[in-house]
């Protein structure tokens, strides 16, 4: 069956909208998927609403945040199918995407499929973590970002990783300083990363940042607790608290909502649903595809950019999602090789100078032990509520890996088709069998990969029709 | 790999429900037995089946087997310490049309005829009565109330875990490299070693046909990969488990509102890598033949949707015997998408074939013979 | 406990029904957020043990967030954007289908 367009982009975050514009520039015919309404992603989520009209929050989202408005105007300008509210359900090994869009169904076939899904936030198992009143660092920026609203009560954000601090130091600019900052980085961990800094230096940029998040904090008077560790949140129906242990003592922080993080993970729903080959990545202590020097996978026809193909930050997405796309058109006979790889040449260049701070970030906050290892009684699984001392009990029945614990179980099987239990529960039963998560594996994913009604599903039998919305 | 993986009265080839049940009862007669899997049990058909446990419209020749083995499966707990999730429910085929009706009550006046009287029709009151979030156009159906439904992987798991207790040995992600004669018995080459047995039993689902071929009994195997819709949570409106006449639907609602649908529209499968691929195109019909049949299904929402790999024979029923060249060795395979609910029962006729080498339950329909092509 | 930076003039105001009490968003809010932000403590019960969820993740990857728009069940209101005179209702074990 032929191709309605050369190159379908699923995801319209920084490496998606970079490669849609580089796409287009390069005369192939883009088709840019994206289950929002508007560009942007995550981390660049509702540029084009926080404007002039917005300032304040403009501001406290701080100039980074910037970057994203000439990526969405670029795309903007350019010659892409852009597909918003399009949520893409299916994608075959033969590169149909089935996508959901104003309630109807519909199929388009491309020649390759770039994947540029980005990442979700790492599982934060402790107790009490599926109170109301908690929620993620992440959701707390989607807030501020769409509707400008900023938590004014007492708020505590714990954790650890950039976001967190980055978050923290947006809450103060916004003029809502959050109660405290719990982080449970070990001191010895500063030191640890102390040897990944002479590379770190060649991204400084990153470094001084850190730093002026931190100082921003310390200005503002936000209560930082330092090498935080068993968290847990109290309350009933609701938190009404976060407690832990520091510096030899256990503490409590009283507060009304409960922002964790302790970074993100690539988002691997679709890499997984057809078959691409998978490492689990020790550094950042999870599972990413395994790509080539252009971002292929071993489906040939399948590209990952940005954080799902491994976790490297907003502009390094664009970068990849740029080198990319030069693979991709010459895969598709759009570019020669030399043409490709001198194309490619200074993304590449920038792409490896942003990746330098990856090394120290990642050796400073590599996840705690116990949001990997959960304690027993911790749910691990939030939709079926299935805790990690009964994902424990069926690998002593047994159970050899998460997808039979699963078939046990029905960890995973809930809604969320196992986005936010996966890591973890690949964690747990390694951890359970002497083994790591590489060898364990990780859950089969199988489409939808969103809920679609079974009248929607059942319309593609006599709808045909394929091709642009 | 040639060092020695050990030594048993019988090597059991696939770890699916029917290798499972066969080592079972194999074991409870006293012999050890070592079953030798190339990924881990119940990984494939085995563990991903729509769960039927049904004695209505089965081929003729599988009655007495299913009969047996509903039995069995009523009694479960006492086979394997576990309830297996069994689900005592009518199941209950539904017919759409006159031309069903007439379908329906043909086969049960065979049926009776052959003394058969599990199955009963249904007027269109007692239809309703019993699953009353039909779609109105629905006419009457046939129903054979003391069947039921149960949880795939688990069970399998359990026969597993229970022949494990009675001491068989698992040799899971170890794959058969070549069986060969070796004295009065056996020998079973794998990939970590090799495997030294009286018997042989050949239980590997839709790869059972390479051992065939190598025992120079070829047959017209071919993998099949139905495919499954599981929706998520829906208020309980229906407890039996239904099918229609001239169309391929299973649907059954499980006690947690879940509600899990197949039938048998294909999707496509890998036998070197074990993947399989949903058509949606064809899923489409499933969904829609559900949605027509109980109208509320339209609105739900599908969260996953699956095929597993199993092994289906042209005339629709599996291979059950001895080997029809080699002294020995007994087949069970190819059960075409309805071999679940005969598992208990499967497992009892092969150990009885490998103990003494015969069997009262009627298994020559089954034979592999049928597929010889000389004499 | 969430309260609005500014103004945005450009923003109309949007009022929506949350079971039966009446709410008001901003143009551009998704449902979760507008909850949220209106105090409402929890969106729904599970179905394993009746237990009190809100949202979580708020970008559609946590599905705790699932509530009842318009009579259609399991929405996840952080992919849903307020419309005028929406009628939302919590869910209790993502009860469904009316025989």
């Amino acid at each position: 069956m032929t191709a309605d367009y050369d190159l379908a982009i699923i995801g319209a975050g920084p490496a998606g909208l970079a490669a849609a514009g580089l796409a287009a520039e390069l005369g192939l015919t883009v088709a840019l998927l994206d289950e929002q309404e508007r560009p942007g992603g995550q981390i660049y989520r509702a540029i084009e609403t926080v404007g002039a009209s917005r300032p304040l929050t403009a501001k406290a989202l701080g100039p980074d945040y910037e970057r994203g408005r000439g990526l969405v105007d670029a795309m903007r300008a350019a010659r892409v199918d852009y597909l918003p509210g399009a949520i893409v359900w299916n994608v075959s090994r033969e590169l149909a995407v089935n996508f959901s869009r104003q309630g109807g169904s519909r199929e388009l076939r491309a020649r390759h499929v770039l994947v540029a899904t980005g990442a979700m936030e790492r599982p934060v198992p402790v107790p009490g973590w599926t109170r109301p009143g908690v929620m993620t660092v992440g959701a707390l920026q989607i807030m501020l970002k769409t509707s400008g609203l900023v938590a004014d009560g007492r708020v505590v954000l714990a954790g650890s990783g950039p976001l967190l601090l980055l978050l923290a130091s947006q809450y103060v600019e916004a003029g809502a300083p959050p109660a405290a900052v719990v982080e449970t980085v070990p001191r010895a961990r500063y030191v640890e990363a102390l040897a990944h800094l002479p590379k770190a230096l060649r991204a400084a940029g990153y470094l001084a940042k850190g730093i002026r998040l931190m100082r921003t904090l310390a200005r503002a008077g936000v209560p930082v607790y330092r090498g935080a560790s068993d968290l847990s949140v109290e309350g009933g129906d609701k938190a009404t608290g976060l407690a832990f242990t520091q510096g030899g003592r256990e503490r409590r922080v009283e507060a009304d909502l409960v922002a964790l993080h302790q970074g993100v993970v690539p988002n691997q729903q679709i890499t997984r649903l057809l078959g691409c080959d998978h490492v689990f990545d020790d550094g950042q202590r999870c599972f990413r595809p395994v790509l080539d020097d252009w971002f292929a996978t071993s489906l040939d026809g399948v590209s990952v950019a940005g954080d799902g193909g491994g976790i490297g930050g907003a502009v390094a997405a664009e970068h990849a999602g740029r080198v990319a796309v030069c693979g991709i058109a010459h895969r598709l006979g759009a570019l020669s090789e030399a043409q490709r790889d001198a194309r490619a040449a200074p993304s590449r260049a920038a792409l490896n100078r942003d990746l330098a701070i990856r090394p120290f970030l990642e050796t400073l906050y590599r996840p705690p032990r116990e949001v990997l290892e959960p304690a027993d009684d911790v749910l691990v699984c939030r939709c079926e509520e299935v805790t990690a001392g009964a994902v424990r009990g069926a690998v002593a029945l047994g159970c050899p890996g998460p997808n039979q614990a699963k078939s046990f179980l029905r960890c995973g099987m809930g809604p969320c088709q196992g986005r936010v239990c996966g890591p973890v529960v690949s964690e747990i039963i390694a951890d359970a069998l002497g083994s790591d998560p590489g060898a364990v594996g990780y859950y089969r994913i199988r489409p939808p990969l969103k809920p679609l009604t079974l009248g929607e599903l059942a319309a593609l039998d006599t709808d045909t029709e394929s091709g642009t919305a | 790999m040639s060092g020695r993986l050990g030594t048993a009265d019988v090597i059991v080839i696939g770890g699916g429900l029917h290798g499972c049940s066969a080592a079972l009862h194999c074991a409870r007669r006293g012999l050890s037995v070592a079953v030798v899997e190339k990924d881990t049990v119940a990984r494939h058909a085995s563990g991903v089946n729509a769960g039927g446990v049904r004695r209505l419209g089965r081929h003729m020749a599988e009655i007495p087997i299913s009969v047996a083995s509903m039995a069995l499966w009523h009694r479960i707990e006492e086979l394997v310490d576990d309830d297996c999730g069994f689900q005592p429910a009518p199941q209950i085929k539904v017919a759409e049309s006159e031309a069903d009706l007439a379908a329906l009550a043909e086969r049960e006046a065979r049926l009776r005829a052959a003394g058969y009287t599990h199955e009963e029709l249904l007027d269109r009151d007692r239809l309703f009565a019993l699953l009353p979030a039909l779609s109105p156009h629905c006419m009457g159906g046939l129903a054979s109330l003391g069947d039921g439904f149960a949880e795939p992987y688990r069970t399998t798991f359990a026969f597993a875990r229970k022949a494990r207790a009675l001491g068989v040995v698992f040799h899971e992600e170890t794959t058969v490299e070549d069986i060969a004669r070796a004295g009065d018995g056996f020998e079973v080459k794998t990939g970590r070693g090799t495997l030294a047995g009286a018997r042989l039993v050949n239980c590997a689902g839709a790869w059972s046909g390479r051992f065939a071929e190598r025992l120079g009994e070829p047959v017209p195997l071919e993998p099949m990969a139905p495919m499954m819709i599981v929706t998520a949570r829906v208020a309980p409106f229906c407890d039996a488990v239904v099918g229609a006449t001239a169309r391929p639907l299973s649907f059954k609602q499980m006690p947690n509102g879940t509600v899990v649908i197949g039938g048998g529209r294909l999707g496509s499968s890998n036998l070197a890598t074990g993947r399989t691929d949903i058509d949606f195109g064809e899923l489409a019909r499933t969904a829609r033949t559900a949605a027509e049949i109980f109208p509320v299904m339209a609105a739900q929402r599908i969260v996953r949707c699956w095929a597993g790999i199993e092994g289906r024979m042209p005339d629709d029923i599996p291979v059950i015997g001895r080997s029809s060249t080699t002294d020995g060795v007994v087949h069970a395979f190819g059960f075409c998408g309805h071999g679940f609910q005969l598992g208990p029962a499967v497992g009892s006729i092969v150990a009885d074939l490998v103990v003494t080498g015969q069997t009262d339950m009627p298994i020559e329909p089954f034979s592999i013979r049928r597929f010889a092509t000389t004499g | 406990m969430f309260r609005r930076l500014e103004e945005d003039a450009g923003r109309v105001p949007v009022r929506f029904r949350f079971e039966g009490r009446e709410i008001e968003a901003r143009e551009g809010d998704t449902l979760a957020a507008a909850l949220v932000a209106a105090g409402v403590l929890s969106l729904r019960d599970t179905p394993v043990s009746g237990a009190p969820r809100a949202p979580y993740c708020m970008m559609g990857v946590c599905f705790d967030c699932l509530v009842e728009v318009d009579g259609r069940k399991n929405c996840q209101a952080c992919m849903t954007v307020v419309e005028p005179g929406m009628e939302v209702r919590r869910q209790t074990g993502e009860d469904g289908a009316e025989a």
